[in-house]
């Protein structure tokens, strides 16, 4: 059905205007959609067998209910008496839902009086509210109007808290002029908390901030901590910001002050005024960990500005051979500090530790663990394929002078980034053979294809079985095979096994490869004996 | 096994009804402007609104051109411009804002803003602010439910959780009161109402007025039981990793109002496709459901009994093909696309999960949940962070385990979360201040290693001295109490061997077997036997259960109906595909028919963008 629809292209070409479609062009999606709108037509209803849209809207004579036509389309279908005792076979019992508010004694018996004198609003704003309700250009823009005219009769000009609150709540005429005294202001803020109406507190709440100096109001949301809420995501959203710090401070709330006007550097897009903004943050009453990140905020941000300048300028003059190869995809600017050691471990790998740009500035600077570091400096020069670089980040030098590989985040991590930055076999198996847990280690060669790791690792654990059962898996005339074909012809390796592998059966790293060995000793004899044959 | 007690289930009454009467209204509401007329969109409300009506039925009521609402000067022509928006105070200032632009120019246009699903005040009065409040109109466009399926019902509001969890803002709520008065009205009356948690309190109240305002007709009811519940009430689920099928699509590709979009690498062509996925899809509905593991298997013999179908048509003669074409071909064709794009999508599912070596990862979420090898999980945490994995799954699993651990230690708290911050920007801190005040990621205070310590002493003490201490310690702040919650309803499941997930025998298959989901779990505890005899665990989660039955004793009987077993579970805050997973596990075990209503579907991606501090 839908995918016929010449208006409706016509229409979208034709729109000079870029607007949006609802429906994908997709032939699937449409034909679903077809199918759901055919559906959601077509729906029958008893008491609406006529399909066209516009008569059926007709029909529903709208009576601005709160549940719209719905509540009405039931009403009117169900026989209008209601016995007290059907009513209270649905009535459900009210249960306490404010326990840390103490329910305020009602003071409504002071505003009974008012009750008495009921007449009909004089409110200029609802004009509309005249008789003239029945006059259909007006009635189309105050759909509530088509209510019968018996409930207009309690439009009164002043209602007691809860009476105003609960008209509020229904979206009926009010007015708030009446709530003049802070007593009386109050009662309607609690009142409005009290029915949990949110919306309704915080349309008491504008009223409130409208009529009561601030140092009142502030001083009465103290113990209102309901409204307190309401009126701090009011003025949140509504950008008010200066009064929302005056809110925090008279409430002696100096974190939250601090996050707010450290928040708004958010909304700074020039480096440098968020710069300035920063510096400016950092003697904010932040809890103490917080304020040494906002002063790291600063300081890289600072730097950033200074590096961006230079890189830029060097990126421009086209002389640097890093730039020239890999340009830059993005500015370092507003990047977390790890994105940055990054960025500097690529572009300026190597500077001494007096430039800014330099990797040792920035992991000194912002205290960087070794961890974190190597992660960073690792990922980097992987990318750069500058596998030379590899040695040096992992070689340490003990007090004899021997060199020794070491790293803080496991060798398996190591051989993962390098493999997945492309590196070389050559490369990876030099790692993957630091590897201490000897399962992994072979787990990760065959993986990444280190032929030399597994069969050096097999020989090293004298396995001649699983060597020759590696002999099938590589290339035929391949290094691999001969290395593999010298191994077994040592006969001196296998007659270990066969002396030892009792012996070595407790160092044995897995349980597996024992059963290996013992199963297939056998077979390593009978090989055993025919090499000597040979001989 | 649980088989000999299960029950049909009934069916769900047709919802679809909530879907014409929110059409019927937005109709009634474009006619209150009559002629020609620019309709502008906002954004959030494009998709709910695609579901109940399409461009022409705009095009019928004289909207010229549909433009999405977005921060920027408009370009149009028309003399009439009408404002489809959430209640929202920046939405209403862009508003403002063209409206004296025109005025300035001296051009004359009426406008009309239909708020949805209701006004706020505050939007009002920045009309009035502005000095506009009289030349636009404003409605409400009451469109409280919308059915995503034939057993989920959404509120579209993702901004309840951030508005009512983080904000404390309660504007949503008479939201949730209403849509729960809609449905009573039109599928009630209920007889019974179960629910946990403040804002469920408060929903029921304000519905519970509604109600005492209105008239109900004595009807006989469709859906007789309601059971209410904060997403507060149990965080631990809704951050979990999720592995059942329409979890997982939701987890990577994101459902969108019951549709998804699959890229290139699932439709295996240049463009992506957006697909519905409801229960008419025959062979989505198979398969939603299943742990992940089943899926392939699933998908591997519907594929085999495809072939055997079609293969039907060798040997044939010319009138059985004929039948076979126009009656049989069809189907098979359409169950054919949607069996090759299923089996695409686990592809690139696979793919994706095994890039970010997700089974270390479940391995580490497990151990979070159970309690084991927690050093060993925060290396794991801060390596994920160090190499900076995503931002939201790093800090789902910080969230993760702060709530299952009562909160980190100072030490670890301070640690990772300078890491993280070196990793993600410095302005998380913001982030971190907002989890903290919900309560999802905190450092543990000198007062909780008593209550630790509690737990463990728990098992020597007498419950009474274990209450008093806790008692003592309440007043703190709020406590997750996760791992006590955990073995009092019994969470983790103890299973000899591997836990079978192709015949589950509980809801904690949605997670692999290695957790029942919390809130699911109350929900079955609670409509066995109602509060009682989880007064412990009620205490753990801060109280604020209730349980009221219409008419004190008189109402409940009524004959056993089907009624009685349709229940709404209505998540206040989101609820995640798993649990409705859950639920529909536990309403075939059961025999209950489960309709979830929900403020919108969540799931921990969702959940912590919401509340990140860095958003401007």
């Amino acid at each position: 059905m839908l995918r016929n629809k010449p208006d409706e292209d016509d229409y979208w070409n034709n729109s000079k205007f870029k607007a949006f479609t609802f429906d994908d062009d997709d032939e699937f999606s449409q034909l679903k959609e077809s199918k759901r709108a055919v559906n959601s037509i077509f729906v029958t209803d008893d008491d609406d067998d006529d399909e066209d849209d516009d008569d059926g809207v007709e029909k529903v004579s709208w009576s601005g209910e709160p549940v719209g036509s719905i509540s009405w389309s039931i009403k009117e279908t169900a026989s209008t008496h209601r016995t007290t005792g059907e009513g209270r076979d649905y009535g459900f019992p009210k249960i306490e839902t404010t326990a840390q508010i103490p329910s305020l004694p009602k003071q409504g018996s002071s505003y009974s009086l008012s009750s008495l004198f009921k007449g009909r609003s004089k409110l200029g704003n609802f004009q509309v509210l005249s008789d003239s309700t029945n006059d259909p250009s007006l009635r189309s823009f105050a759909p509530e109007l088509r209510k019968p005219k018996s409930e207009y009769k309690d439009y009164i000009s002043d209602w007691s808290p809860e009476d105003t609150v609960r008209r509020m709540q229904k979206g009926k005429p009010y007015s708030l002029e009446s709530f003049r005294s802070l007593k009386d202001k109050l009662l309607l803020l609690d009142e409005a908390v009290q029915i949990h109406d949110g919306n309704v507190i915080t349309a008491v709440l504008i009223f409130l901030k409208k009529s009561l100096s601030k140092e009142i109001l502030f001083r009465e949301l103290v113990s209102r901590q309901m409204a307190l809420q309401h009126f701090i995501h009011f003025l949140k959203e509504a950008g008010e910001q200066k009064l929302l710090l005056e809110l925090f401070k008279t409430l002696g709330r100096t974190e939250d002050m601090a996050l707010l006007q450290y928040s708004e550097h958010l909304n700074i897009k020039d480096e440098v005024q968020r710069k300035d903004f920063l510096k400016g943050c950092i003697s904010l009453p932040f809890s103490v960990d917080d304020a040494s990140h906002v002063q790291d905020h600063y300081t890289l941000l600072e730097r950033q500005i200074i590096v961006e300048v230079n890189d830029k300028h060097l990126e421009k003059a086209g002389q640097t051979e890093i730039f020239k190869k890999y340009p830059r995809k993005a500015s370092i600017l507003n990047m977390p500090i790890i994105t940055t050691l990054y960025y500097s471990c690529f572009y300026h790998y190597g500077e001494s530790e007096g430039t800014y740009s330099s990797p040792a500035n920035i992991k000194k600077t912002f205290k960087i663990s070794d961890k974190q570091y190597l992660l960073a400096a690792l990922g980097a020069r992987a990318k750069l394929k500058a596998w030379k670089d590899m040695d040096t980040l992992f070689t340490t030098k003990n007090w004899l002078g021997y060199t020794k590989k070491k790293t803080p985040i496991g060798f398996h991590r190591v051989a993962d980034i390098l493999h997945k930055n492309n590196a070389p076999v050559q490369v990876l198996q030099e790692y993957v053979s630091l590897v201490d847990d000897t399962d992994l280690k072979l787990n990760l060669a065959s993986k990444y294809k280190c032929h030399d790791v597994i069969i050096d690792t097999y020989k090293d654990m004298k396995d001649r079985h699983q060597l020759m059962v590696y002999r099938c898996k590589v290339d035929r005339s391949s290094p691999e095979e001969r290395k593999i074909d010298d191994i077994l012809s040592n006969t001196v390796s296998f007659h270990m096994v066969m002396l030892t592998y009792d012996a070595l059966l407790p160092s044995l790293v897995h349980r597996r490869l024992c059963n290996a060995i013992l199963m297939h000793n056998v077979t390593g004899f009978i090989c055993h004996k025919k090499n000597l044959f040979r001989k | 096994m649980a088989l000999n007690s299960r029950r049909d289930a009934p069916e769900p009454p047709d919802f679809s009804l909530l879907k014409r009467l929110a059409r019927d209204q937005l109709i009634y509401l474009l006619e209150q402007l009559p002629g020609k007329k620019d309709l502008f969109i906002e954004a959030d409300l494009m998709s709910p609104l695609d579901r109940i009506a399409n461009v022409s039925t705009l095009k019928q009521h004289e909207v010229d051109k549909l433009y999405k609402l977005e921060n920027k000067p408009i370009v149009s022509t028309c003399d009439q411009l009408c404002f489809l928006i959430r209640p929202r105070i920046h939405s209403v200032k862009w508003i403002a804002d063209i409206v004296n632009t025109d005025k300035a120019a001296g051009r004359f246009r009426r406008y009309k803003i239909i708020f949805s699903p209701q006004k706020f005040y505050a939007c009002e009065t920045i009309l009035e602010e502005q000095g506009i409040y009289g030349d636009v109109s404003c409605d409400k466009w009451e469109f409280y439910l919308l059915p995503l399926d034939d057993d989920i019902i959404s509120l579209e509001l993702p901004e309840f959780f951030r508005d009512y969890f983080l904000e404390g803002d309660q504007r949503w709520v008479s939201t949730a009161g209403k849509a729960l008065h809609l449905l009573h009205s039109v599928y009630g009356p209920f007889s019974k109402v179960y629910g946990i948690g403040r804002c469920a309190k408060m929903t029921y109240e304000m519905w519970r007025e509604l109600v005492e305002d209105g008239e109900q007709k004595p009807r006989q009811p469709e859906v007789g039981n309601v059971f209410l519940i904060d997403r507060d009430v149990d965080f631990v689920t809704s951050l979990c990793s999720q592995v059942v099928y329409e979890g997982l699509v939701d987890d990577i590709f994101r459902i969108k109002c019951g549709d998804v979009e699959f890229g290139p690498e699932v439709t295996s062509s240049d463009k992506s496709l957006k697909v519905m996925l409801n229960s008419s899809d025959k062979v989505f509905n198979e398969i939603r459901n299943e742990h992940f593991s089943n899926v392939f298997g699933f998908l591997s013999q519907k594929a085999k009994s495809l072939q055997t179908a079609y293969d039907k048509r060798r040997g044939m003669d010319i009138q059985q093909m004929k039948t076979f074409v126009s009656q049989e071909l069809k189907g098979l064709k359409q169950e054919h696309r949607l069996l090759s794009l299923h089996i695409s999508a686990c592809e690139s599912i696979m793919k994706k999960k095994t890039k970010q070596d997700f089974q270390e990862l479940l391995k580490t979420e497990h151990c979070l949940l159970e309690g084991f090898n927690i050093r060993e999980s925060i290396s794991y945490i801060e390596e994920h962070i160090n190499r900076q994995v995503s931002l939201t799954e790093s800090l789902r699993l910080l969230c993760l385990l702060s709530l299952t651990e009562n909160g980190l230690i100072p030490k670890d708290y301070r640690s990772l979360k300078a890491q993280y911050l070196q990793s993600y920007g410095t302005e998380h801190l913001l982030t971190f201040a907002n989890l903290r005040k919900l309560g999802l990621l905190v450092e543990q205070q000198p007062g909780d290693t008593i209550i630790a310590m509690e737990n463990k002493v728990g098992k020597l003490v007498t419950d009474k001295a274990v209450g008093k201490l806790t008692d003592a310690f309440n007043s703190l702040a709020k406590k997750s109490n996760f791992r006590a919650l955990s073995k009092k309803l019994a969470l983790i499941p103890k299973v000899d061997g591997e836990y079978d997930l192709c015949t589950p025998p509980d809801m904690a298959y949605i997670f692999s077997g290695a957790y029942m989901p919390l809130s699911c779990k109350l929900v079955e505890q609670v409509l066995d036997r109602g509060w009682t005899g989880l007064e412990e665990v009620t205490r753990l989660l801060n109280g604020n259960e209730f349980s009221v039955t219409a008419g004190g004793s008189g109402g409940e009987v009524k004959t056993k109906h089907d009624s009685q077993r349709l229940v709404f579970v209505m998540f206040l805050g989101g609820c995640t595909f798993s649990e409705i997973s859950a639920l529909r596990f536990l309403g075939r075990e059961r025999g209950y028919k489960f309709i979830i209503v929900t403020t919108a579907i969540t799931n921990s991606a969702r959940l912590l963008e919401s509340v990140l501090g860095s958003r401007v």
